[in-house]
């Protein structure tokens, strides 16, 4: 039976990772992802898990120490936010590459500079090519819903790759709201217990991990780390098919809100999808054929089902809560555009950035943003394809 | 998944290297002969050697076996030639020699 | 609470305890079975510096996450920030601000540019002072956004913040009567204004 409760985001990550007991959670804190660790190792001083925290000294060691602990056998995560991740960069693809499915909880908080500690996708947008599996959550309740999912999905034999859990720092980690939890047991049998081939702690069949590579293998290697990331999309399906029969609760690559008539589309990621179905909602109220198109998985990315389901719209606004400085707009902008053109879907797309550093978005900007779509449909309205919303600017947009 | 890795080589296709290029066996580096790099070669003279051992821990490539406190010839599968034990040898008991 | 629900936002300073008293409503008018929403405006921490929180309560689903803007209701913990911060910024004519004073809401009316709404006093150092024999103003400022906003029935609420006290203040039971009369008297007092 589920129970209803009321928690933050971070509550509800760590109250999944006790459920869990994995073996192994390095850790160094940083803000808004540092009451997870601190909850976590209140759950171990009070007996309720007994997991191995180990403190260490920066996100490099945590890294390093959860890729160690991976490889010698233990089911291992930890969890950091912004310049956490930014530092264990190298390890985040030696993670990938050594195949380890070790779990991140992710809370969002922009990169540097200038110096900001609120919500954007900097942080683990500039990660989206270190070859883990990456998913968003829009409230507490997906957040640990994904988070229970993130082990199966990890060390399915078809993957062996590392899944990081993202949520954004404060709208989701920092505020409180109902939530549904599900019992210990059932979350422990739906997880499992972790019963790896080969480890490093296992006497009589010794292994190598990592080993140095010449030329001749290390392009191979990479081809079959990015077939498992290919992979991970049908696994990733099970999982969720799997956890919809268990808990109720269903999930997709993506979720699509009133998209099946819909002239415009707004595709989006994390706690700002749930203002733009708010937002949705008003706007079919004044007959306004509107829909969300809620990215959960990023890595893979879906670009043809993300074609398909667009394809009937009239226009897209295809949104980033990161930039790339690239003068074309942030990572959405580009893959979902080359993912419509490959699938030959021509509809008109304007790619819009927001809630850069904490930059709050509301129902109100996602009127204005259905709105303009609108004007560039019918009445053929110029925008620039890459636009910034909610910018103070001399230049009326 | 365990894999015989003797099996794999650079004509090996991406689907049948190991996970993670994942090596299953251990201390592989023997089979590997890193004495064909040779150079130079030291020659072992047992009628200086002391058997005071200072040449064995130093030497990169474990060429110089040991056994029962005693060292023997060396393991010319292995040495690379590098030299250093000549260097360690107080005794003159180790010769660099050109060629292999 | 209309079926709309309530949108409320705090003005507090850092310190006095204003997130707490967001994240503490959000708490209790969960057990009423609403949908609840409590979350603090983020930045570097800074005693004293103004702060703001927030609460959604609605019999339906909340799924916006994003500040409150044209709140039904704004609770002022701290009377000084009404010279430093417009605190009824964006608040519904039909709806009210609670402001933690000494003073009436005569007095205080004169200080929010203009609003046009109800306005309630809560001498919530008075309060805390007599039943707490020190200055916490959350207790007496969460009884009243309560009581104005009419989130939940008031003896529902008395007896559910005895249990959440009961359990927060397990090795603290001492302070456990005095945040329940600071409660009740806020109640009280409130309600020959309401």
């Amino acid at each position: 039976m589920s129970k209803k409760d009321r928690m933050s985001g971070n509550e509800a990550v760590a109250y999944a990772i006790r459920q869990i007991n994995p073996d192994v959670m390095p850790a160094f804190p940083i803000t808004p992802s540092t009451e997870i660790p601190q909850m976590v190792s209140t759950y171990i001083a009070n007996g309720e898990m007994d997991t191995e925290f180990i403190p260490v000294e920066s996100e490099h060691s945590s890294m390093s120490a959860a890729i160690g602990a991976e490889a010698a056998g233990a089911r291992s995560l930890t969890a950091t936010s912004s310049a956490g991740l930014a530092l264990m960069w190298e390890e985040l693809l030696l993670a990938a590459s050594n195949r380890m499915p070790l779990v991140l909880a992710l809370v969002n908080r922009t990169l540097s500079g200038p110096i900001n500690i609120n919500c954007d996708h900097s942080d683990s947008m500039g990660a989206r090519d270190t070859g883990w599996i990456q998913i968003y959550a829009e409230n507490n309740q997906e957040a640990y819903d994904n988070f229970i999912q993130a082990y199966p999905i990890a060390e399915d034999k078809r993957v062996h790759l590392p899944v990081m859990i993202c949520q954004d720092g404060f709208i989701t980690s920092h505020a409180v709201e109902n939530i549904l939890l599900e019992e210990d047991a059932a979350v422990k049998e739906f997880v499992g217990e972790y019963n790896p081939e080969e480890f490093l702690l296992n006497p009589g069949k010794p292994i190598a991990v990592g080993p140095y590579s010449i030329s001749s293998y290390a392009m191979e290697a990479r081809y079959n780390q990015e077939l498992a990331m290919e992979n991970s999309k049908e696994v990733i399906l099970e999982v969720a098919k799997k956890f919809k029969e268990k808990f109720g609760r269903g999930f997709e690559l993506f979720e699509e809100y009133r998209t099946e008539d819909a002239d415009y589309i707004m595709l989006i990621m994390g706690s700002a999808a749930g203002t733009a179905k708010q937002a949705v909602d008003d706007l079919r109220e004044k007959g306004m054929k509107v829909g969300v198109l809620k990215l959960r998985v990023f890595r893979p990315f879906p670009a043809e089902e993300i074609a398909m389901a667009l394809k009937n719209c009239k226009a897209v606004a295809i949104m980033d809560r990161t930039e790339s400085y690239n003068g074309h707009g942030g990572p959405l902008a580009s893959e979902v555009t080359a993912g419509l053109y490959r699938s030959k879907v021509m509809i008109e797309t304007v790619c819009y950035t927001y809630g850069l550093a904490g930059r709050d978005f509301t129902v109100e900007t996602a009127y204005e943003i259905f709105d303009e779509l609108k004007d560039v449909a019918e009445n053929g309205k110029k925008v620039k394809q890459h636009r910034y919303i909610g910018l103070r600017s001399k230049e009326r947009s | 998944m365990r894999t015989d890795v003797n099996t794999i080589n650079e004509k090996t296709p991406h689907e049948d290297l190991t996970e993670g290029l994942m090596m299953f066996a251990q201390a592989t580096s023997k089979n590997f002969n890193t004495g064909e790099w040779r150079t130079n070669t030291p020659v072992f003279c047992a009628e200086k050697c002391k058997q005071c051992l200072l040449c064995a821990p130093v030497c990169p490539d474990s060429a110089i076996p040991v056994k029962d406190s005693k060292r023997s010839d060396f393991d010319y599968d292995h040495c690379k030639g590098c030299g250093i034990c000549v260097k360690a040898c107080p005794f003159g008991a180790i010769e660099m020699r050109e060629g292999q | 609470m209309n079926n709309q629900g309530i949108e409320i936002r705090w003005h507090g300073r850092g310190g006095q305890g204003a997130k707490s008293a967001a994240l503490l409503l959000a708490d209790v008018a969960f057990k009423t079975g609403a949908h609840v929403q409590g979350f603090p405006e983020y930045g570097p921490e800074r005693m004293g510096a103004p702060i703001t929180a927030y609460n959604r309560i609605s019999n339906n689903e909340i799924r916006v996450h994003s500040n409150i803007y044209f709140p039904d209701l704004v609770v002022v913990v701290d009377e000084t920030l009404l010279a430093a911060v417009d605190v009824t910024a964006g608040l519904k004519e039909d709806g009210a601000i609670i402001v933690n004073t000494a003073k009436k809401a005569d007095e205080i009316r004169p200080l929010l540019n203009g609003y046009k709404g109800k306005v309630y006093t809560v001498d919530a150092r008075r309060i805390s002072v007599e039943t707490l024999g020190k200055y916490f103003p959350n207790s007496p400022m969460l009884a009243a956004a309560v009581a104005v906003g009419k989130v939940m029935d008031t003896d529902l609420f008395i007896s559910e913040m005895r249990a959440s006290y009961e359990h927060k203040f397990a090795k603290k039971p001492e302070v456990i009567e005095g945040n329940m009369k600071a409660l009740t008297k806020t109640i009280e007092e409130l309600g020959e204004v309401l």
